[in-house]
């Protein structure tokens, strides 16, 4: 009989785990993908980084796929250590995507600049699993793994052109800062976990839906965790290794701090905070607040008295975070679905200005100074033009697809009664509108220099028209994201 | 099909609009005629189809915007009378398409003049073929865009330039007027869509709003206001004073923009939403009486021009009055009926005087031409088929629309219907007299022009004259075939439900028992008005002059357009104007730039430069500004926790 039984039982829980392993598959194949790419790597040696950059961006398509498969309601595994809904899904697809972009982006830059080696992709295959299961994460362990996997790479990433001075420098100042970051988001875990006993996020929500009295431990452990959550996504004031680690890095790996980690990290913070703490949104909802307002501030008037385009990029990023965090702080359904919508276009928008950056390039030289873009309207009309509409559509001009983005975050600010935010947020977009529109006047009004040298490759000119196309087609189907969108934010919600 | 009719002038827009130079002139003509070509084949289909065999229906391309109460779909919605005129603008489109493959023949930018083309009966189809009032609004902007574009097309000369510029500006009141429209109904019916607002006037026709003290009327605010953006595209009174200048244009344009299609979109925005005005009586009546003021006005100042374009632009002018108050007394049909022939007539006229215009050396002044009618007959017949149908010469097309038109008024049996029909007899008076002012001043007598230029005339080519065929069928047949369909006892099928008209209000029905002298007055009228203008121009030349010298006052009030742009420049631009400066070196050179620009860009680069000072670039820095924010949170709680 104890045989019979406990065969049931083995086989029960046999079940269960062929049951897990569905919901984590992607990740797994990720993974596996990764380590034999590695492999291949490694054994054929040098100028092997254009195959094992395909193979990345196809592995990455493969899994892009295998996520969309999934179910759109939410699942469990592993004892709840991990969840995958529709939310979920669409913003793994759109990390993947933004890594594939990236691949693509940085190929012919590696090449050029003597940092033709096979572990660049590899690397970002890796930090992309490690966002993938952050944005899974359902138990605060989950989460911690998830961003420590995502952040080692970066750091790497950062200091990839390691006899470059600047790019070490950038890479031990982002290592310093993140071990920093990491530190204060543990030391909020461990007060998180020492009031109430629990890291899982079901458990905390439970707690905080049925406890009146919170231990001012707990907020402090939340605010901690929260601080550590916002380094990663460069909001004010954790934001000052933004510019030089962007100036800093090589360009392509600019290019992908720009597009992919942030989506991620805001990802979680959307999990985390409606989530397992959704029931302290009086709490968390007056630092967000106050972190959207600053970030829109800094990104804006810091941005001002930027020379260097990758530097200005960084200040961009920061502002646009500040008005990302605009829909979270509205703390309702709307606002979430602001910010799936936010930071899709971003992210489009943000591969067509790096492609157009990698492409300043003079007498085989990568330059990078705003002035260097002088008078290119006559010698690039196309990509002046393309990287006319990015920047009407990075200012949020109507009625470019940036304009929509801003738009639904500020109807969501509104309707939540947080108006002193919208209209912050409104001013703040137009003085940044002074650096964006400052680039469109020097293409086309400022005195012509010297030609760019001919865009090596159909990438880079691929991806900066697909941009430019879609900001400026956004609004003949605005619908096909915001529906999208919509149940995405909507499947967070459902039990 | 449907895609074919609509989308086909937008595929030769952007072909020759972005690959213009790549496939070279030739290559850029052939194409866009080719595929307007088809389109207008197609949209011969679908008006079998829809209009003939009563099959209208409504094709869902995709959601635009979903956002609250506001759906809005891009639909291209085909019932009969969206799909007449997409015949009528698909039928001249083609014609002019070929046309201008002759006309333009010596200008230097003939792709960009084919995309402009193209691009403007898209949007002039996007116009009738919507299925909201958002769409229905793009159609009505993109029209404005591309008549703006080809009125200016020859940018080289100034009164060009300020022709396309004033008929921006006056269209742009007509807009507003029509934005608020859509507002109103917006707010009103909570839709957008054209089924929905039409099922919910029966429920809301009491609807009243009390708006600073005032109790309105929530269907009359809507409909007058959209009837000011009807009359802002259309020219009507008040409104008009960019038509006449738009005939800076290439002479095309003017027949395809200013006679058949893009003037008419105020007409077919009534007729679009007859449901609606159908409830508002009181701007019913205004859109009468100012039909037949428009028309009157128009025609009285047509008789004294003498440039041969402006003559046919006042005459379009007059003719949409007649169009306006047969909406006004709720002859939807009759008004779509006179829309329609009068595209067909009014096309050939234009494109008839083009090809004078071509012969004399692009003369335009009637006082110089004469005695051309054997050197170019086949210009010269069309023309006459042309006016004949204008004149409302029995048998021709515009006989049996201006007939109608006047029996409806006549038979509406209210004071303001019998002034439209009275001031109707008169201007039907007035239109066969200027139209035939024209042929004779133009084709017949001597010679007015210098020896260089009459050695010079010549018919125009076979590219220019062949497409005109089709336009005489239309001005010949157009008239006697579709009568039962449009005005006769067949509308009802033929229109479906597409017009809506109350009972005690089917003026068309009664227009077929009005006393026989109603509807003989206006061809004899039209008749007397020929033979009249023979008698001045022909018999005796000198009358005219002593005429003019006899009621000196009144020919120059006529000949300078009732002074309408001294009044409008005296009343309106010049007080803006010095508004305009006063605020300008005052208000905001001296207070808002002060204060303001130049103060708040200080303002903002200090701020800036503060920031980037912070940058020290020393990571003990960052991660002490890291340290110091969080500091700050959490004593911020520990205070709120604790107060």
């Amino acid at each position: 009989m104890t045989t019979v039984a406990s065969g049931l039982e083995v086989s029960l829980a046999m079940s269960q785990i062929e049951l897990d392993l569905n919901v984590v598959m992607p990740e797994i194949l990720m993974a596996i993908f990764g380590m034999l790419l590695l492999v291949f790597g490694v054994i054929r040696g040098k100028n092997s980084l254009r195959l094992v950059s395909y193979g990345s961006a196809i592995a990455m398509v493969f899994v892009a796929y295998m996520v969309l498969n999934l179910p759109v309601e939410q699942e469990n595994a592993f004892q709840g250590l991990f969840v995958n809904e529709w939310f979920s899904s669409f913003m793994k697809v759109l990390i993947l995507m933004g890594s594939v972009i990236s691949i693509f982006l940085s190929l012919n830059y590696l090449e050029n600049n003597n940092m033709n080696r096979f572990e660049f992709p590899i690397l970002i295959l890796f930090s992309t699993l490690g966002m993938m299961i952050m944005l899974s994460a359902n138990d605060l362990m989950t989460l911690y793994m998830g961003l420590e996997l995502q952040s080692l790479p970066l750091y790497i990433l950062a200091a990839f052109k390691r006899d470059n001075l600047k790019s070490s420098e950038a890479g031990i100042k982002y290592f310093v800062l993140g071990a920093l970051s990491s530190g204060l988001l543990l030391y909020g875990i461990s007060l998180i976990y020492g009031f109430t006993g629990t890291t899982s996020f079901e458990t905390l929500s439970q707690t905080f839906a049925s406890d009146e009295n919170i231990s001012i431990a707990v907020i402090v452990g939340l605010v901690f965790i929260i601080s550590g959550l916002i380094f990663k996504i460069s909001a004010v004031p954790f934001h000052m290794w933004t510019p030089d680690v962007y100036e800093g890095s090589p360009t392509a790996t600019t290019a992908f701090f720009a597009i992919v980690p942030k989506i991620a990290a805001m990802g979680l913070i959307i999990r985390i905070l409606f989530g397992a703490f959704a029931d302290l949104i009086e709490q968390w909802q007056q630092i967000i607040v106050l972190v959207s307002i600053l970030s829109m501030l800094v990104g804006a008037f810091a941005g001002i008295v930027q020379d260097n385009i990758k530097r200005l990029m960084a200040y961009s990023s920061i502002g646009h975070i500040g008005y990302a965090l605009v829909g979270v702080a509205a703390g309702s359904i709307d606002g979430v679905r602001g910010v799936i919508i936010y930071l899709t276009i971003y992210m489009i928008m943000s591969a067509g200005v790096f492609a157009v950056i990698l492409s300043m390039k003079k007498n085989d030289r990568m330059v990078e100074n705003i002035s260097d873009l002088s008078g290119i309207s006559k010698s690039n009309p196309a990509m002046a033009l393309l990287m006319t509409i990015l920047m009407f559509s990075m200012a949020g001009i109507p009625p470019v697809a940036g304009f929509f983005g801003k738009l639904f975050i500020f109807q969501a600010a509104v309707e939540s009664g947080l108006y002193t935010l919208a209209v912050i947020g409104v001013l703040t977009s137009v003085v940044a509108a002074f650096y964006y529109l400052r680039i469109i006047k020097v293409m086309y009004f400022d005195a012509f220099e010297d030609k760019f040298d001919k865009i090596q490759g159909k990438s880079l000119a691929t991806i900066m028209t697909i941009s430019g196309i879609f900001a400026l087609c956004f609004i003949i189907s605005p619908d096909i994201l915001f529906s999208t969108a919509s149940e995405a934010a909507q499947s967070l919600w459902a039990e | 099909m449907e895609f074919i009719a609509v989308f086909l002038p937008l595929l030769g827009a952007l072909i020759a609009g972005l690959f213009g130079k790549v496939i070279g002139d030739k290559g850029s003509q052939f194409i866009t005629c080719f595929l307007m070509v088809c389109a207008a084949a197609a949209s011969l289909f679908l008006f079998k189809d829809v209009a003939m065999a009563s099959n209208p229906r409504v094709l869902e391309i995709f959601t635009w915007i979903s956002s609250g109460d506001l759906n809005v779909s891009w639909a291209l919605r085909f019932d009969q009378i969206a799909v007449v005129m997409v015949f009528v603008v698909n039928i001249v489109s083609a014609v002019v398409h070929i046309y201008s493959v002759g006309y333009m023949s010596h200008d230097p930018a003939k792709a960009k003049f084919m995309a402009y083309l193209s691009l403007f009966t898209f949007a002039m189809l996007m116009l009738v073929t919507a299925d909201n009032l958002v769409q229905l609004f793009f159609g009505w902007e993109g029209v404005g865009v591309a008549s703006y574009l080809l009125i200016g097309f020859w940018n080289h000369k100034e009164s060009a330039n300020s022709a396309a510029i004033k008929a921006f500006v006056m269209n742009r009141i007509g807009d507003f007027g029509l934005a608020l429209g859509i507002m109103v109904i917006f707010f009103a019916f909570g839709t957008l869509n054209f089924d929905e607002i039409f099922i919910r006037v029966e429920e809301l026709k009491d609807l009243h709003l009390e708006f600073l003290g005032f109790d309105v009327h929530m269907i009359t605010l809507a409909c007058a206001l959209l009837f000011v953006g009807a009359m802002g595209k259309s020219a009507q009174l008040g409104l008009h004073t960019w038509l006449p200048d738009a005939m800076e244009g290439p002479t095309p344009v003017s027949a395809l923009i200013h006679a058949a299609t893009m003037v008419t979109a105020g007409v077919f925005l009534v007729v679009r939403m007859s449901p609606l005005f159908e409830y508002a009586p009181s701007v019913l009546m205004f859109i009468c009486i100012l039909g037949a003021l428009t028309a009157l006005i128009a025609a009285t100042i047509a008789v004294t021009q003498n440039d041969i374009k402006r003559v046919i632009a006042y005459s379009t002018m007059s003719q949409l009055g007649y169009m306006f108050f047969a909406l006004g007394v709720s002859a939807y049909s009759a008004a779509m009926f006179h829309l329609f022939t009068h595209a067909f007539f009014k096309a050939l006229l234009f494109l008839g005087a083009g090809s004078v215009i071509h012969a004399m050396s692009d003369e335009q002044d009637m006082r110089k031409m004469g005695g051309i009618y054997k050197l170019i007959p086949a210009t010269y017949i069309m023309m006459w088929i042309g006016s004949l149908a204008l004149a409302g010469v029995p048998f021709f097309a515009g006989y049996f629309s201006k007939d109608m038109v006047l029996e409806v008024a006549y038979a509406d049996h209210t004071w303001f219907g019998m002034f439209a029909y009275w001031v109707g007899i008169f201007v039907a008076f007035l239109t066969a007299f200027y139209s035939f002012r024209l042929i004779f001043m133009a084709f017949h007598g001597k010679p007015r022009c210098d020896e260089k230029v009459m050695d010079h005339v010549h018919e125009s080519p076979k590219i220019m004259l062949r497409p005109l065929y089709v336009l005489v069928i239309g001005a010949v047949t157009a008239g006697y075939s579709f009568k039962e369909l449009f005005v006769g006892s067949d509308r009802g099928d033929f229109f479906g439900k597409s017009i809506f008209v109350l009972a005690e209000n089917d003026t068309v029905a009664a227009a077929h028992h009005v006393p026989t002298w109603v509807a003989v007055l206006p061809a004899a009228v039209g008749i007397v008005g020929i033979i009249l203008a023979w008698v001045f121009y022909i018999k005796c030349p000198k009358l005219p002059e002593k005429i003019a010298n006899a009621f000196k006052w009144i020919y120059k009030f006529f000949l300078n357009k009732w002074y309408f742009d001294e009044l409008y420049n005296r009343l309106v631009v010049k007080p803006l104007f010095c508004f305009g400066s006063l605020f300008w070196k005052i208000g905001d050179v001296k207070i808002i730039d002060g204060l303001g620009p130049n103060g708040v860009a200080k303002l903002s680069k200090k701020t800036a430069d503060l920031t980037s000072k912070l940058q020290s670039g020393y990571v003990y820095h960052y991660a002490f500004v890291m340290l110091i924010g969080i500091v700050c949170f959490v004593s911020f709680y520990l205070f709120k926790f604790n107060g």
